[in-house]
């Protein structure tokens, strides 16, 4: 994606530039707007003034696949519904992330059907879910949470040197 | 209209923005350092409770598996014995795996059990790296006890707990 594949696996060097750009990528996560149901309403009200994830960098639902980096599905994926989040996905730049909110984008929840994809994990790489139904806004900025730990103890300089 | 009109026109609305910043009460809750509480009837992860003796209250019947309408919930049962007591009466649940990304969190096994051995509690922070991770056995939902001299299975007196479901005092309860 850049700076790892110039670099390579430099030691200390790399493990705290690693540090810098991890905690920078936590603290500017921009979510894309990206509800489908139920979910979304929680979504919104994590939002909203009384838990507001701006707190955490995240003020901003894009509009815009380009410009976010984080997608939170929110809500039942239906089978015609796939392939639009699919390119949403692919049009998104790098690194992106997904956290999949509720049971039903976590696994299909109680829409155990023909319709319904069990699970978004089918068609994108998911990093976090968020059981609930809905997830609480709290449960929401938890499963957040989850993902900044996550994404902090990222090693990409030291993944992309393994891969050479 | 006067050149400094817009002027005096943004700082009025300015003005109302310093007053609300100043006098109005904060009301955002800084989630994970303050948690707001939750209300007494809300549906949380589930926990499976026990007697006052420690004996755990469910048999393992399999009924808040039939309610369930995601599926969530997989209780297989077991015969208990004397020596090897887990809960009154005949059988207890050996295996109890509740899905927590599948379930709904409707509460119809609470209303379904015999027992009242599964209780929804009130922790939502519920968020997993895996699915693996999201079924939760019975060791992670069974309620803790306070003694050692509670932990099940134990050994008991033959002919005590004949009794799966407990006698009712009032039957309208």
């Amino acid at each position: 994606m850049g700076v790892e594949q110039k670099l390579g696996n430099m030691g200390v060097v790399t493990t705290t530039l690693e540090d810098v750009v991890n905690w920078s990528r936590t603290n500017a996560m921009w979510p894309m707007l990206f509800g489908l149901a139920c979910c979304a309403i929680e979504m919104m009200a994590a939002q909203a003034s009384s838990y507001d994830m701006s707190r955490f960098g995240m003020e901003l639902m894009r509009a815009s696949p380009r410009q976010s980096d984080l997608m939170i599905v929110a809500g039942r994926v239906s089978k015609k519904m796939g392939p639009v989040l699919r390119r949403l996905y692919d049009q998104m730049p790098e690194p992106k992330w997904v956290i999949a909110m509720g049971d039903c984008a976590s696994c299909g929840g109680v829409f155990n059907n023909y319709a319904i994809y069990q699970g978004v994990d089918e068609i994108v790489p998911v990093d976090v879910f968020v059981a609930g139904c809905p997830p609480r806004p709290e449960a929401l900025i938890h499963g957040v949470l989850t993902l900044h730990e996550k994404v902090k103890a990222d090693r990409f300089i030291a993944n992309a040197a393994d891969k050479k | 209209m006067g050149v400094f009109d817009p002027i005096i026109e943004l700082t009025k609305g300015l003005g109302e923005t310093l007053r609300s910043f100043l006098m109005e009460p904060t009301v955002t809750v800084s989630y994970p350092e303050e948690k707001r509480p939750v209300r007494p009837r809300f549906r949380g992860r589930h926990v499976l409770k026990r007697y006052d003796n420690g004996l755990e209250k469910c048999i393992g019947c399999s009924l808040c598996a039939a309610a369930c309408p995601a599926d969530a919930i997989f209780v297989e049962a077991s015969e208990n014995t004397d020596e090897k007591r887990f809960s009154p009466g005949e059988r207890y649940a050996s295996t109890y795996e509740i899905n927590m990304l599948r379930c709904i969190y409707c509460g119809f096994c609470e209303d379904a059990c015999p027992t009242e051995a599964i209780v929804l509690g009130d922790n939502y922070e519920l968020s997993f790296l895996n699915r693996r991770d999201a079924i939760y056995s019975k060791d992670m939902l069974l309620e803790p006890v306070s003694s050692e001299n509670m932990l099940t299975p134990r050994k008991v007196e033959a002919g005590v707990f004949t009794r799966s479901v407990p006698e009712m005092q009032n039957p309208t309860d």
